[in-house]
């Protein structure tokens, strides 16, 4: 395997609950749990769950964009969770983001080539016409044509918005670039032609992504490996074929089998979890998953599982089957 | 005549907006019909008129700027165009109700759940206010709410997102209509509770012999749900068949780039690809839609005449329609 890029190691972001006059704490948000993984060189890592589960925070967290209450993120060997802002910002052109929204993350009053060229302006790498020219490649890159430059967020449509959003991403030429949902607000056909770009600048460029969706279909597609998250830890990291083909713990079961399949004859719908995610505020004891889980013994509900290797680079935190969580395939696949 | 086994009969419906750019088309001259305890999938993207055409169905387009400027919805017999507006206030939410999007913004903030089905019941049923009580309880319980007494006596704000869709649909069924129109009800939802979500409607309509138009994005959710499926494009219905022969063969080019630019989870039976198919370009402005067939500038099988003329929906075997000039030859080329 190619060296390790990032290296995320116990993290956890809590968020206090205030309530009252006093505004006193009444509770802790467990947003991130106790969350490790890495991320090589060139390899894209999904991060699913569903609403709530913090693969959003973890995002933030890995790019410093929210402070974690404790753990380790390692960006090229380098421990940069708590460097200060400015011995930050060498680093921070390693690592870009693209988020969700590509309508609130364009600042509407500036021009498209002055958002991508940003980056490049502020870190003094480029200015007057080699700016231009470095802005125009950009663009072209990215499969927008260079004239567009001088037009405004509102010109574009949502696709090309998010097109906008990668060449911004890309202008620092980072290593690691977070992707935080950055196909689920594009309609299917636009979402296709992004995702293309996305596994094509990679295959040009060889950085890494770190990629966070709540679709597994389009995780599946773009990613080498997968972690599954459900209240704030992982569940579970395996290499996608592995991880789609032998699921181990119960959530990731339950999630693949609640994903409609675009296929008449392969009638399921038969959903393996009821309920609904507890909420975070409150999470259950042990395995967070034992209120919903169909195989939940008496240890569920007080011993937490750790994330443990199952053989294969797969690993899972399930007290199933001595560690390795339920062998079989879930019985509708 | 109207055909007695068609609970929907909607004939060349056609809704426009006026707008400051000019008047757009937003369903285009649109016929379907929905059978009782039928489910009818609506699928396309952002702006192809799905979510106007249920609208439509329950005369809910805000006026100005939109109106239905043609066509008729016969609804088993009583055409829903020719009712005045206490008439038709009659019929929604008693014999056609709707679920919306996002149950947030549908539900009314500062009423308790149970009192919002009890205010749709009594308003169409001259009931004591205690026996619609009951009947709201009674449907919260259909919908698999746990504790549905107390429930009821919750605000939205203190249910989850699934259970709020799952109170809304309560509320929708809560006078047995004979039609049910859901737009997009599962999009807000994460994907256990989609699973729940679909799987109720599915169970509560064949219990009830409810008629349903199913309005989405996904083409997932179509195929494990709907029996027909309409494909809309621009404002207009660009292909129907059943869901069978949609997803075996798809007639129209645009189903066909849809269905292969989705990316499949691996292990489902359906093969993983390296590349996703595109289509490339994005969906065209209403306003100024082109004369022939509006999906032609993104069509790698555009001829001359898809730009000159708009091609009529034909029959190509067992009801399938598809409306393009070179739907014979889609299976062999693209």
């Amino acid at each position: 395997m190619s060296e390790v890029l990032l290296e995320v190691t116990n993290l956890k972001k809590h968020y206090p609950v205030r309530a009252g006059v006093l505004r006193r704490q009444v509770g802790t948000v467990h947003s991130v749990d106790g969350v490790s993984f890495s991320v090589h060189a060139g390899e894209t890592l999904g991060l699913v769950g569903e609403s709530g589960c913090g693969k959003s925070t973890v995002a933030r967290s890995v790019l410093r964009l929210v402070e974690p209450t404790s753990g380790q993120i390692h960006l090229e060997g380098e421990d940069i969770t708590h460097l200060s802002k400015a011995a930050l910002r060498p680093h921070r052109r390693s690592m870009q983001i693209v988020f969700q929204d590509p309508f609130a993350s364009l600042n509407p009053r500036m021009t498209a080539g002055d958002i991508v060229g940003e980056p490049l302006a502020v870190h003094g790498l480029a200015s007057g016409k080699a700016l231009d020219a470095r802005v125009a490649t950009l663009f072209e890159q990215v499969g927008l044509r260079a004239d567009q430059m001088h037009n405004f967020p509102h010109q574009f449509s949502g696709g090309q918005r998010q097109r906008i959003c990668i060449a911004r991403a890309l202008a620092l030429e980072p290593r690691l670039i977070v992707c935080d949902e950055p196909v689920s607000a594009l309609d299917v056909s636009i979402q296709a032609q992004v995702i293309n770009l996305l596994i094509d600048l990679q295959r040009q460029h060889g950085f890494s992504y770190l990629f966070i969706a709540h679709d597994l279909a389009v995780v599946a597609h773009i990613s080498h490996r997968v972690a599954v998250m459900y209240l704030g830890r992982i569940v579970e990291i395996a290499g996608k074929d592995e991880l789609f083909r032998n699921p181990r713990h119960p959530y990731t079961q339950a999630l693949l089998a609640s994903v409609p399949i675009a296929n008449p004859l392969a009638k399921k719908l038969a959903p393996l979890v009821d309920g609904d995610v507890p909420s975070p505020v409150n999470p259950p004891s042990g395995c967070a998953f034992h209120t919903r889980c169909r195989f939940a013994m008496e240890r569920c509900k007080t011993e937490r599982p750790a994330l443990l290797e199952a053989g294969d680079g797969h690993q899972v935190a399930c007290l199933l089957n001595e560690g390795t969580g339920r062998s079989q395939l879930a019985p509708t696949t | 005549m109207t055909d007695k086994s068609h609970l929907l009969e909607v004939k060349n419906l056609k809704t426009v907006f006026f707008t400051n750019s000019g008047l757009f088309k937003a369903v285009d001259d649109l016929s379907f019909t929905v059978k009782r305890g039928e489910t009818l999938a609506i699928v396309g993207e952002s702006g192809c008129g799905k979510s106007v055409t249920a609208l439509s169905l329950m005369r809910l387009v805000p006026d100005p700027p939109g109106r239905i400027v043609g066509g008729s919805i016969s609804l088993e017999g009583t055409d829903l165009l020719a009712l005045d507006e206490a008439e038709m206030r009659a019929v929604r939410g008693n014999r056609i109700s709707m679920i919306f999007q996002e149950p947030m913004t549908s539900l009314n903030p500062v009423m308790r759940i149970g009192d919002q089905i009890v205010e749709a019941v009594r308003l169409h049923r001259n009931i004591p206010a205690k026996e619609a009580r009951n009947i709201a309880v009674e449907m919260l319980r259909l919908v698999r709410i746990p504790e549905p007494a107390r429930r009821a006596k919750e605000y939205p704000h203190q249910l989850s997102g699934g259970m709020r869709q799952r109170a809304m649909i309560a509320m929708a069924l809560a006078c047995r209509p004979v039609l049910l129109i859901a737009d997009e009800p599962t999009t807000a939802l994460d994907v256990t509770i989609q699973a729940q979500i679909l799987a109720l409607i599915l169970d509560l309509q064949k219990e009830l012999g409810t008629g349903l138009v199913l309005i989405t994005h996904d083409l997932g959710v179509v195929a494990q749900t709907a029996q027909r499926v309409i494909v809309m494009y621009a404002g207009r219905k660009v292909e129907e068949a059943s869901v069978e022969a949609l997803f075996a063969a798809p007639k129209h080019p645009y189903t066909r780039g849809l269905m292969a630019s989705i990316p499949a989870v691996p292990a489902s039976g359906v093969p993983a690809q390296a590349r996703l198919n595109e289509i490339p370009g994005t969906v065209p402005s209403l306003v100024r839609l082109p004369k022939g067939c509006a999906f032609a500038p993104r069509c790698k099988l555009a001829i001359k005449r898809c730009e000159a003329e708009y091609p009529p929906l034909a029959d190509w075997g067992g009801g399938h329609l598809a409306a393009c000039w070179r739907a014979a030859e889609v299976a062999e080329v693209a």
